[in-house]
C-alpha cells in the first residue's frame, strides 16, 4: 500500500497528489513516469512524475475516465494499492540555446520537470501554456518563476490569447531565431500540429507519447507507437520521441479503442458514489 | 501384464461446458486411478524417464511409493528434485521429456508420469507437506530478481541454506508467467499462490512493484548489502510479425491479451476495471503453448470462432499434445501451413488477415521441415488477431547494468556455474535461454543456488 501524503485540487478536473514511494523516488529523473493501481480491482494507469522530494513523488492528473476519477476520490492519508517506477527513458536534455515548451491542459505537469532541467543547464526557456479557460491553466506561478517567458492561450479567451497554442508558436518561430528546439506535451492532436509547425519552421521537436499501457516494462506491447514506419514500445523506448514522423492518427485511434467499455466502468463509479 | 494396459484416463470437464468457464479442464486422478496407473510402471533398472527429466526426478521411486500408498513418501521423493510438482505435473511438456523417454512408449503408451506427479503434488499441497523449516539463519543477504519459476526455485534453495532472501518483482503480483501467462483452466492460480505462501512462511521476503534496473539498480542492490544476486527476469518482450497492419486496433500480442485476462482479470470486467475486446472471429498466430492458451482463452471470453494460423504442419506444433487435443475438442480451428503476410483494417481497426499458403521443404536447423511459400493466398475475415510467435528477454536490466554481457538476441550470458559477467551476479531461466519451459527455469534457479552458495561460502 502506498500512502497519499498530500492532495490539492487544482481545478475542477485536475488534482495534485504526493505519494510516499521511496522505491520510485530513489532513481527518478525528468521524463520518467509511474504506473499506479488505485485498488485491488484497478487498472494500471501511467502518470508522469511531476517532482520528487526525498521519498515523496508528486503526480498531477486529469480526471478523464474511470481510474483517474476513482483516484480523485482518495484523500490525504488514504492509500492506493500499487505505485511503481520510475518507468521509461529519462528525458534526453539536449544541448540547446533556447527551448520553447508547448503544453496543453494537464500536459503542463509532465513538461515541468523537463523545462526545469533545461533551465538548470542554462538554456533559455519559453513556455506556451494552453487550456480550455482560465480555471484550467495550472502551475502558473511555478512556470512564471521558472521560465524566461510564459505565453497563455485559452479556448474562450478568458485569459491570455484566445485560441490555440499553435498561433503564438507560429509567431515566435517566425520572429525569434534563437529558438532551436520545441517540446510539446498535451493532447495528441495538439502535439501533431505543434510538431508539424516546428518542422515547417525547421526546428527540432520532441513530443511525449501517451498510448494505453499495462505493465510499463516492455512485456505486453499495448503501448506500441509507429514512428517513421517503425514500431516502438512507448514504455521502454519512450515516452519522449522526436515528433517529426510519429503516426499521431494511429495513436489517437489506439487511445480510443476501449472508449465504449469505459462507459460500463463509469456506471460502477456512480454506484461507488451513491 | 499391467504395462500393456492403456493409460488410465484422467477425467475432464466436458468441452461444451468448459468453454464457458475458467475452471480447470483436467480434473486429476482419484487415488484408485493413480494407483492403477502406477502399477503400469515396470520400475526400470536404468530408467530412461529420469534421464530425460530436466531435474532428474526419481520417477520409478515415487511411482512405487504411490503404488504402496505411501503418498507422503512419494511427495518427499519428488520434492527433493522439484519444489513445484503440482505445477510441473500440469504444465511440463511430458511427451518430449519424461514420458517421451518411458520404455513403455516404444510399443504402447508411456506411463502418465505427469498426471501422477500432479496427483502427488496436490496431495502434498493439500496436506502442507512441503518442508518449510529453515536451518540456522546465516547473516548473508541474497537478492532474487523476478518471481517466476526460476526466481522462486532459487529463493527456496537459498533460503533452505539459511540465507536471508528477498525476491523483487516488477509487477503487482508474484509468479511470473505462471501468474500472468498460463490461464487458470490449465493452472489454477490458487496453486501458484499457495507455493508463494510456502516461501513466505519459510521466511523469504517478497517486494512487489520493484523493477530492478529502474527502481533499484543491480549496483545499488550490492551497495545495499546483497552479497549475491540472481536474475530470473524471464523472456517477457513479445516479438511481432513485422507485417503491414500490425498496429491496428484489435491486433494483440498474446502477452497483452493474456495479461489483460489473467493478471488484470478483465474477464470480470467491469468489476475489474481493465477491459478486453475481441469480437466474434479471432485469429491466433502461432502453434506453441502461448498460442493454444490465447486461442482457448479467446473462446472462453466469448469469441464464436477462433482460428489458429500456423506456418508449419501439425506434427511441428510446439505446444503440449494435451493442449492441442483440448483446443480441438473446444472447437478451435487449425489452419496449418498458413503464414500471415498482411493485416487489413478499416478506420484503424482490423478486418481481415491475408495468409500465404505454405508447403513443406527440407528439414531446417530445428529438425522440422522448413515451410516454403507457394504464391497462393487466403484471406480470413476477423475481428481481432492475437500474435503468439515468441518472446525475447526483457531489455530493462541490460540497459541499466553496465558490464552485464548479453547475446545479440538479448539473452544474459552465463558461464557453466550460471554466473554472469558480474561478480556475485547469477542468472537463469528464460532470461538466459530465451522462452523455454517452467521446469528448465526452475532447474536453473536451483542450479544457480548451489553455485551462489559456494560463492557465498568462499566469499566469507
Ligand atoms: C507515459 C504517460 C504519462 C502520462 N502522464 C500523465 C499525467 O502526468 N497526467 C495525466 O493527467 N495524464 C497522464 N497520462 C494519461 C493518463 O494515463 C490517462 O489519462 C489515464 O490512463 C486515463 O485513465 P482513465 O481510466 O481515467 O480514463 P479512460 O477512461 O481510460 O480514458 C479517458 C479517455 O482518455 C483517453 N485515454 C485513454 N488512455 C489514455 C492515455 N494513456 N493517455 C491519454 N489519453 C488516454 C481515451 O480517449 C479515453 O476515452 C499519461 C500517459 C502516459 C502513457
Ligand atoms: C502463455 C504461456 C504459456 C506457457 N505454457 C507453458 C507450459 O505449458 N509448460 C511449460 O513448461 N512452459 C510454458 N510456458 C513457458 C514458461 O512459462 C516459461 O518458460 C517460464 O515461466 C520461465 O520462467 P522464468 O522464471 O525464467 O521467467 P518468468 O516466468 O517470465 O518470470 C520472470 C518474472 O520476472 C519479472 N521481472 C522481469 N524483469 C524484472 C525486473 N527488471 N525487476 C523485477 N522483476 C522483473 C517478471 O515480471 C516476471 O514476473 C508458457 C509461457 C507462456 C507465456
Ligand atoms: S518434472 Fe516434468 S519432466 Fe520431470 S518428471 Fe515431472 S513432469 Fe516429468
Ligand atoms: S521408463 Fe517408464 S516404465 Fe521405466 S521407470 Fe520410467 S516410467 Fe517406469
Ligand atoms: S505498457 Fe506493456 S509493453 Fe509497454
Amino acid at each position: 500500500m502506498y500512502k497519499i501524503t498530500e492532495k490539492k485540487v487544482l481545478n475542477k478536473d485536475i488534482d495534485f497528489m504526493t505519494i510516499d514511494a521511496p522505491l520510485v523516488a530513489k532513481n527518478a529523473k525528468p521524463g520518467h513516469f509511474i504506473i499506479l493501481r488505485v485498488d485491488e480491482d484497478g487498472e494500471r494507469i501511467p502518470l508522469t512524475i511531476a517532482d520528487i522530494k526525498g521519498d515523496q513523488v508528486d503526480i498531477i492528473y486529469q480526471k478523464m475516465g474511470y481510474s483517474t476519477q476513482l483516484l480523485g476520490t482518495k484523500e490525504k492519508g488514504d492509500t492506493i494499492s500499487d505505485f511503481v517506477g520510475p518507468l521509461g527513458q529519462a528525458a534526453h536534455i539536449k544541448d540547446k540555446k533556447h527551448v520553447v515548451g508547448v503544453a496543453g491542459g494537464v500536459g503542463a505537469a509532465p513538461i515541468l520537470p523537463q523545462l526545469r532541467a533545461y533551465k538548470e543547464q542554462g538554456t533559455k526557456v519559453t513556455l506556451i501554456l494552453g487550456a480550455r479557460n482560465k480555471d484550467y491553466l495550472i502551475l502558473k506561478d511555478t512556470f512564471e518563476s521558472l521560465c524566461d517567458k510564459v505565453i497563455y492561450t485559452t479556448d474562450d479567451g478568458s485569459y491570455g490569447e484566445k485560441g490555440l497554442v499553435t498561433a503564438p508558436l507560429e509567431d515566435i518561430l517566425k520572429t525569434d531565431d534563437t529558438i532551436d528546439h520545441v517540446i510539446a506535451i498535451g493532447p495528441v492532436i495538439m502535439m501533431k500540429f505543434v510538431a508539424k509547425m516546428a518542422t515547417a519552421h525547421k526546428r527540432s521537436v520532441d513530443v511525449s507519447l501517451n498510448p494505453i499501457m499495462i505493465d510499463g516494462t516492455g512485456m505486453c506491447g499495448n503501448c506500441r507507437v509507429e514512428i517513421g514506419g517503425k514500431t516502438y514500445f512507448a514504455c521502454i523506448d519512450g515516452p519522449d520521441f522526436p515528433g517529426e514522423a510519429v503516426d499521431y492518427d494511429g495513436l489517437m485511434k489506439r487511445q480510443n479503442y476501449y472508449k465504449d467499455k469505459e462507459h460500463e466502468c463509469y456506471m460502477r463509479l456512480d454506484n461507488h458514489g451513491s | 501384464m499391467a504395462a500393456k494396459r492403456p493409460r488410465t484416463q484422467m477425467s475432464e470437464q466436458d468441452a461444451h461446458k468448459r468453454v464457458t468457464n475458467f475452471l480447470e479442464v483436467a480434473l486429476g486422478y482419484t487415488l484408485e486411478e493413480a494407483k492403477l496407473e502406477a502399477t503400469r510402471c515396470i520400475d526400470c533398472k536404468n530408467p530412461r524417464c529420469v534421464t530425460e527429466c530436466p531435474v532428474g526426478v526419481d520417477i520409478p521411486r515415487f511411482i512405487k511409493q504411490l503404488e504402496a500408498e505411501d503418498l507422503d513418501g512419494a511427495f518427499d521423493t519428488i520434492y527433493n528434485d522439484n519444489i513445484l510438482p503440482a505445477i510441473c505435473g500440469r504444465v511440463c511438456p511430458q511427451e518430449s521429456q519424461c514420458e517421451g523417454a518411458c520404455i513403455l512408449g516404444i510399443k504402447g503408451e508411456p506411463v502418465s508420469i505427469g498426471a501422477l506427479e500432479r496427483f502427488i503434488g496436490d496431495h502434498g499441497m493439500n496436506n502442507n507437506l512441503a518442508d518449510i523449516t529453515v536451518p540456522e539463519e546465516k547473516p548473508q543477504r541474497v537478492a532474487v530478481v523476478g518471481s517466476g519459476p526460476a526466481g522462486l526455485a532459487n529463493a527456496a534453495s537459498l533460503r533452505k541454506k539459511g540465507y536471508k532472501v528477498t525476491v523483487f518483482e516488477a509487477l503487482h503480483a508474484y509468479g511470473g508467467v505462471l501468474n500472468y501467462g498460463i490461464p487458470d483452466f490449465r493452472l489454477p492460480k490458487d496453486i501458484v499462490k499457495k507455493e508463494i505462501e510456502n516461501l513466505k512462511e519459510m521466511g523469504v521476503k517478497f517486494v512487489k512493484n520493484a523493477i530492478i534496473g529502474k527502481s533499484i539498480t543491480i549496483e545499488q542492490l550490492k551497495e545495499d548489502g546483497y552479497e549475491a544476486i540472481f536474475i530470473g527476469s524471464g523472456a517477457g518482450l513479445p516479438s511481432g510479425l513485422g507485417i503491414p497492419g500490425e498496429n491496428y486496433n484489435g491486433v494483440y500480442f498474446a502477452n497483452e491479451f493474456l495479461t489483460r485476462v489473467n493478471l488484470m482479470r478483465s474477464r470480470n470486467f467491469p468489476q475489474a476495471a481493465t477491459p478486453v475486446k475481441l469480437g466474434d472471429t479471432v485469429a491466433v498466430v502461432g502453434g506453441g503453448n502461448v498460442a493454444m492458451d490465447a486461442a482457448r482463452t479467446a473462446k472462453r471470453i466469448g469469441a464464436k470462432r477462433v482460428i489458429v494460423i500456423y506456418r508449419r504442419d501439425e506434427a511441428s506444433l510446439p505446444a503440449r499434445l494435451d493442449e492441442i487435443h483440448h483446443a480441438k475438442q473446444e472447437g478451435i480451428e487449425f489452419n496449418l501451413l498458413h503464414n500471415p503476410v498482411e493485416i487489413y483494417g478499416k478506420d484503424y481497426e482490423v478486418t481481415a488477415v491475408k495468409c500465404e499458403k505454405m508447403k513443406l521443404g527440407e528439414p531446417d536447423s530445428s529438425g522440422r521441415r522448413r515451410p516454403l511459400p507457394t504464391g497462393e493466398f487466403e484471406t480470413f475475415d476477423i475481428n481481432a488477431i492475437i500474435i503468439s510467435i515468441g518472446q525475447k528477454p526483457n531489455p530493462i536490466i541490460k540497459q541499466n547494468t553496465m558490464d552485464l554481457d548479453t547475446h545479440d538476441w538479448g539473452g544474459i550470458k552465463v558461464d557453466e556455474t550460471l554466473k554472469t559477467s558480474l561478480e556475485g551476479v547469477y542468472a537463469g531461466g528464460d532470461a538466459v535461454t530465451g522462452a523455454a519451459t517452467v521446469i528448465l527455469a526452475m532447474g536453473a534457479g536451483k542450479d544457480a543456488a548451489k553455485h551462489m552458495h559456494d560463492f557465498l561460502q568462499t566469499n566469507r
